[in-house]
């Protein structure tokens, strides 16, 4: 059954692909915007590379996530979806892995470009996609929560950031200081552990508050 | 209600027809009194009591982006239903979709979307149906095709419940009336 | 006595009435101690001079800020388990006060950073987390308001403020990490200085006070609340007789 609930998400995506690509394109350009702010130095931009490309990272996962739950329960679908005999947690992780494949593995995909354009080492994009890979998954996992808290609201898109992005600062900590540390020319590792902590303690935790979430926006 | 009953829930807008079917379907919590399913509370059925209801709502639950026949198989899926394409396009040709299973619904009528929505009662295998409104934007061989499958379903011992405010009388089972106020 | 009683709203309203000057007035008594010892007993600071005294008002802010976070997320989470509705109420109605805290010791550990650091804001690693709290408070609040259903906004209100609480010791730790590691960015807050006697007095009192005026406040408000909705449920009621 779950299998069937990725196979949908993901066939739905494959149709709507001009939405993940603009949440692509939206990533490359706010990446992009920062030398153009701060200026053309190699080694400044070097430096802020890491806080660069994981602070777009984020803003460009706040887009995805509206979408989460939002078609689905405009359209009536996501009731259904909560009249199906298995627990409500597994639908969610089932949704949120389709997200996290569609919306976050493009941006970690195409990071190592934004990488190189802020003059990162090879080692040292190793160590960024390793950190985007442990870490959006807890972009997802976090952010479905804030996705199905403002499910049919007004202005939900804005309230998703407010309620979502500061719970994200232990991410971007751990995962913009992977980067930073490897670019200093010290270990990775400890961050990489922690991110890796972080990401299990959301993979317990969120699909059920998700789930408990869910249940409160559709009543 | 005992298998082969349909009960007609009428009332004015707003009386609580919806909140009603909603209710017996776990979407909305009840202010007070009981639910029971077979003997048991429904909050405390856990899962496996989806097993047993479908709830047709307002809204379709049905995906423009995907075709009809996807979004059987879908609905199939996660549900848990074995089915083959055979049983899906059957379901199609029976609620009058034939020849448009692979487009996608978004250039579909309204009405042939609630048809699509339709289809998916024939692929279940559940004792309880809660159908809202189900009459609105059909036309008059859809309500007759709306008749016979709650009729045939009633027929094999299942149950259902029907709000709406357009008459809905059937040949077969027992029916009753329940009449909201507000 | 039956205090099963005073869970509805409709009796505990009366009750709240007759308990806030309990601890409304001890509270303005304790804060006029408390400034007393502050400013007229308390030696100046060798270190710091006058200034230093802002801490009085400052570290109870922050403390009661962080508290009031964690018993809004209990109030919201027991109105959530148990539907009681009253529990609910409470935990909107600290988190305002609990937000005004925040606020209150972010803005006085500006005034206090001036002098003392030579500028307003230091990304030190407990004015960084106090402004993430504040920033998880306005998450509730907003939240909380843009939900026009009371009940759901509850609802919604408690899953987001157990999140909060379960999140909060990980970003402490994460922003306590991210601090250690930018060193030299970062001046040393207070390193363990001896306090005076009458200085950790004033400081007590003072928390005291702070700690009554937020059960006098938050009672206030709740009543307000109770006042607000509960009214809407007996037109309601009216309504559909």
């Amino acid at each position: 059954m779950l299998r069937w609930i990725i196979w949908r998400d993901l066939m739905l995506s494959w149709r709507r692909r001009a939405d993940v690509l603009s949440t692509l394109f939206f990533f490359v350009i706010v990446a992009s915007l920062f030398p153009l702010g701060i200026g053309p130095e190699t080694e400044l931009l070097r430096s802020i590379a890491p806080g660069v490309v994981w602070v777009a990272a984020l803003l460009a996962s706040m887009l995805s996530l509206g979408r989460v739950f939002a078609n689905d329960f405009q359209d009536g679908t996501l009731e259904q979806l909560l009249l199906t005999p298995q627990p409500l947690f597994l639908v969610v992780a089932g949704k949120v892995f389709a997200q996290w494949l569609t919306s976050e593995v493009p941006l970690v995909l195409i990071a190592p470009l934004l990488g190189l354009q802020l003059g990162l080492s090879k080692q040292t994009l190793v160590v960024l996609v390793i950190s985007l890979l442990l870490g959006t998954p807890v972009l997802s996992l976090i952010g479905s929560i804030g996705a199905a808290l403002t499910l049919g609201l007004r202005s939900s898109s804005v309230l998703i950031a407010i309620l979502v992005l500061p719970l994200y600062i232990p991410v971007l900590i751990f995962g913009a200081g992977a980067v930073q540390a490897s670019v200093l020319g010290f270990d990775p590792q400890p961050h990489l552990y922690l991110l890796g902590a972080v990401l299990v303690l959301s993979l317990i935790f969120s699909p059920w508050a998700t789930a408990a979430a869910l249940k409160i926006s559709v009543e | 209600m005992t298998p082969g009953t349909y009960l007609q829930v009428t009332g004015p807008n707003g009386s609580g027809k919806t909140s009603l079917l909603r209710i017996l379907c776990r979407l909305l919590p009840q202010e007070e009194g009981r639910v029971e399913w077979q003997g048991a509370e429904i909050h405390s059925l856990g899962e496996d009591f989806f097993a047993d209801v479908t709830y047709l709502g307002h809204r379709h639950g049905v995906k423009d982006e995907l075709t009809a026949e996807e979004n059987l198989q879908v609905t199939a899926g996660v549900n848990g239903i074995k089915f083959d394409k055979d049983a899906i396009r059957s379901a199609l040709v029976k609620v009058g979709l034939s020849g448009r299973e692979s487009l996608a619904t978004r250039i579909l009528s309204e009405g042939q979307r609630r048809r699509v929505s339709l289809a998916r009662l024939i692929l279940s295998n559940t004792k309880l149906w809660l159908l809202d409104e189900i009459l609105t934007s059909l036309d008059a061989s859809s309500v007759l095709l709306v008749r016979s499958l709650i009729e045939e379903h009633i027929a094999g011992g299942g149950m259902a419940i029907v709000a709406t405010h357009q008459e809905l009388t059937l040949n077969a089972g027992q029916s009753d009336r329940l009449e909201l106020k507000t | 006595m039956n205090l099963y009683k005073y869970s509805s709203p409709v009796n505990f309203y009366p009750l709240a009435g007759r308990l806030i000057p309990w601890f409304a007035i001890p509270a303005a008594l304790l804060f006029a101690a408390g400034i007393f010892v502050g400013f007229f007993v308390a030696p100046a600071d060798y270190q710091q001079g006058e200034a230093y005294r802002i801490i009085f008002i400052h570290v109870p802010a922050a403390w009661l800020g962080m508290f009031l976070y964690v018993l809004m997320a209990v109030y919201a989470g027991i109105g959530w388990a148990f539907n009681a509705r009253l529990s609910s109420m409470m935990a909107s109605s600290i988190s305002v006060t609990g937000a005004m805290f925040t606020f209150l010791s972010l803005v006085t550990g500006a005034f206090w950073g001036k002098p003392t650091w030579g500028t307003w804001w230091v990304w030190d690693a407990r004015m960084t987390s106090t402004l993430i709290l504040m920033f998880l408070y306005i998450g509730f609040i907003s939240l909380q308001s843009s939900i026009e259903d009371p009940r759901r906004a509850d609802r919604a209100g408690a899953v987001l403020a157990i999140v909060g609480v379960i999140n909060i010791p990980i970003i402490y730790f994460s922003v306590q990490w991210w601090n250690t590691l930018h060193q030299g960015a970062t001046i040393r807050l207070l390193q363990k200085p001896t306090i005076h006697g009458s200085m950790l007095y004033a400081l007590l009192i003072m928390l005291a006070a702070c700690w009554l005026y937020s059960v006098a406040v938050v009672l206030i408000r709740v009543r307000c609340i109770i006042l607000e909705r509960e009214q809407n449920a007996a037109r309601f009621a009216e309504a559909t007789i």
